[in-house]
């Protein structure tokens, strides 16, 4: 039995028991009564696990309630509590004041599902804009989803400061370059911000509800458009969860194409986020320099997988595209071309003191506040925490493949930064051993239907950290809720944590070094 | 310092068409769209780009036709951090409901004329996202759009193209 597992029993006897039909069958689930959701997170902290998604589903279909469900993690574990509230009293006790990212992920599932967390601090909604009217839910099963929807007045309350000298800036949601859409308040006296309030959402497309009227497999190329810069990582994590649901197993060809894909993307992100961090210190060398490396590694994708950020590659059962011997060649070739133009630029990188003077002590985010946010991916790993699904929840092919993660303690810019350096001479470095192991065989299997009332998940560490799906079938097998946690949805908070005391022209190379997603945040 | 000028010398110019990337197409739509810009626009092109609920593919590729490679600014092409300077709105994705107002203020405080592009499938029609409580479908449905690039995303080369078709109009 897990530790975590453990854990719950121990405190709760009885009185949780163990949900049937959740797939994997490694990922425990356990129903707890409604008043005592809390306790089971209390008591969960106290076994120092982390928060990794809460999230709510109709269920008034399968002729329940709704279902309020939140998943945690400690180190290879994940465990899933859920508890249900009835349809005339749609309330659970909120999880805020034991982990802080449930301070989104509550308001989230107030605003959309319209499920209301009992003692969370803040009752502004979340994604909802102030101008949708107020009993407007989409998750919910009643919510026809093909209506547009009407606008009411309504303002948005800011946190606000008051103070001689302070002021306020208010950016977006167009930004000045070309980034997608999202609102910053910040409140400053001089150049020093004392105050940074995110308001998103300015990108929500209804994904989660889109989902429900798809079919399984068609819903895979709204998974792989989620977040446009992690298509790989999402349709993984789908068609992993889509599988895991189904009993699919994909052949063992496909799951090393699958992470080849993967690594690939994570390198080409990389790049170009390491560009963009040194074009924000006005070090614009090294902006072209990297965007030229990325330029011919999606060029290379084109051509041996047809699309440059290989979009619709993978999908439940296996993946789209093969690689033959030349490409093998041609992979190899470019590896090695990469790598010593590579690391011609991460020297010049290292070497330039004002570089240095822009990167370092800037926008740090502390380990213990890290902890506290539940940060995941490179954000994390910048700031002591030793977190990557491919090493502590091994999906396979990677529970075959030795991977090493690069975990820095000083939570600055440049932190996030040298993350990204070693990871993409790991990746590198993965790739070859793919190359080289890379077994015989089909790259598809078919997926069967899945069965009714079931539920699939997924974790799979894409390059911004671990993208999270968990799916569940309705009584006609069909979507019943597709929820998608993006590693945006827990790091954004670290955002706003770290700005603290820096200045305001810092601002655009702390998000840079961040770079969360808008789409794969606001869904 | 050594290491930087021995990197840009040992780069050279990468921009196209040169080994071992030869596009000859680039050049072609280059020469032509240099000749209009020089014509219409005093030789130089100030795109504003808006992204109204795209899934930040169609920005990825965008940021593409600025690098080194397909070098845009060679044709005076150039993006600008706001709509009162602008000639063109590249405008990406469905428009999404929280995003309706934020795009048609853009459009207004953009000084005519103006050209709008609608970049990728979902700007064009919706895509896969279509029409819903969230998004309102192809950007047409709330500004005027002179020109449309189609792709999921469109190619660099594409969008070159894309604009020189919106310019030449």
């Amino acid at each position: 039995m897990s530790k975590l597992e453990e854990t719950l029993r121990s405190a709760f006897g009885e009185s949780a028991t163990q949900i049937e039909g959740q797939q994997p069958s490694s990922i425990a689930a356990f129903l707890v009564p409604r008043e005592r959701f809390a306790e089971a997170a209390k008591a969960l902290k106290k076994e120092y696990a982390l928060l990794a998604a809460e999230w709510a589903t109709d269920e008034t279909l399968l002729g329940k309630g709704f279902g309020i469900y939140a998943c945690y993690r400690k180190e290879s574990e994940y465990l899933i509590v859920k508890t249900s509230a009835p349809a005339d009293d749609p309330t659970f006790p909120s999880l805020t004041k034991k982990f802080v990212p449930a301070y989104r992920f509550e308001r989230q599932i107030s605003s959309l599902m319209g499920v209301t967390a009992i003692g969370h601090p803040d009752q502004r909604p979340w994604i909802k804009h102030e101008d949708w009217p107020e009993d407007a839910w989409p998750l919910r099963k009643s919510f026809d989803a093909s209506k547009s929807l009407p606008r009411v007045p309504g303002e948005y309350r800011w946190i606000r400061a008051e103070g001689e000298g302070v002021y306020e800036i208010p950016v977006g949601p167009v930004h000045a370059g070309i980034i997608e859409p999202g609102h910053f308040r910040f409140q400053a006296v001089g150049e020093d911000i004392i105050n940074l309030e995110e308001k998103l959402g300015y990108v929500h497309k209804g994904i989660e509800k889109r989902f429900e009227a798809f079919s399984w497999h068609e819903a895979s190329r709204l998974a792989a458009r989620t977040s446009g810069d992690t298509t790989v990582a999402h349709s993984l994590a789908y068609s992993q969860a889509v599988e895991a649901l189904t009993g699919c197993i994909p052949p063992d060809r496909a799951l090393w194409l699958r992470a080849l894909f993967l690594e690939r993307e994570r390198i080409a992100n990389h790049l170009g986020d390491l560009g963009a961090i040194c074009n924000d210190v006005a070090f614009a060398i090294l902006l072209y320099q990297f965007m030229r490396l990325k330029e011919m590694f999606l060029r290379t994708n084109l051509k041996l997988f047809g699309h440059r950020f290989m979009m619709d590659r993978i999908v439940p059962g296996g993946t789209t595209f093969d690689i033959d011997a030349d490409g093998v060649t041609t992979i190899l070739s470019e590896l090695d071309w990469l790598e010593k133009e590579f690391e011609r630029l991460v020297v010049i990188y290292d070497e330039n003191s004002s570089v240095e003077d822009r990167v370092r002590d800037t926008g740090i985010l502390k380990s213990e506040k890290a902890r506290e946010l539940c940060v995941v991916g490179f954000v994390a790993r910048a700031s002591g925490l030793n977190l990557d699904c491919r090493i502590h929840h091994p999906f396979p092919p990677y529970d075959r493949i030795n991977v090493s993660i690069p975990i820095l303690v000083s939570g600055d810019v440049h932190a996030r930064a040298w993350v990204r350096v070693e990871e993409v001479r790991d990746s590198m470095r993965i790739i070859r051993e793919i190359l080289k192991t890379l077994p015989d065989g089909e790259i598809a299997a078919s997926v069967g239907s899945p069965m009714p009332d079931r539920a699939g998940f997924a974790a799979v560490e894409g390059w911004r950290g671990e993208v999270i799906y968990w799916v569940q079938s309705g009584l006609k097998g069909e979507i019943n809720r597709c929820m998608v946690r993006d590693p945006s949805s827990v790091n954004w908070l670290g955002l706003e944590q770290c700005i603290h005391g820096n200045i305001v022209p810092d601002f655009p190379l702390c998000n840079k070094s961040f770079n969360q997603s808008y789409s794969g945040h606001d869904l | 310092m050594i290491r930087i000028l021995g990197q840009i010398f040992r780069t050279g110019i990468v921009t196209e068409p040169l080994p071992p990337v030869t596009d000859p197409e680039i050049e072609k739509i280059g020469v032509e769209l240099g000749k209009i810009i020089k014509r219409h626009f005093r030789r130089s092109l100030a795109i504003r780009q808006v992204d109204a609920g795209s899934c930040n593919a169609c920005e990825l590729e965008i940021h593409a036709i600025n690098n080194p490679i397909y070098n845009c600014e060679r044709f005076g092409i150039h993006f600008t951090a706001s709509p009162r300077f602008a000639d063109m709105l590249l405008v990406t994705g469905p428009v999404s409901h929280n995003m309706e107002i934020a795009l048609r203020r853009t459009y207004n405080a953009t000084p005519p004329p103006k050209l709008v592009v609608a970049v990728g499938d979902c700007a064009c029609t919706g895509g896969i996202f279509g029409e819903s409580y969230a998004s309102l479908g192809g950007i047409e449905k709330v500004i005027p759009v002179d020109a449309r690039i189609p792709g999921c995303p469109p190619t660099p080369t594409a969008l070159l193209q894309g604009i020189l078709k919106a310019v030449g109009r």
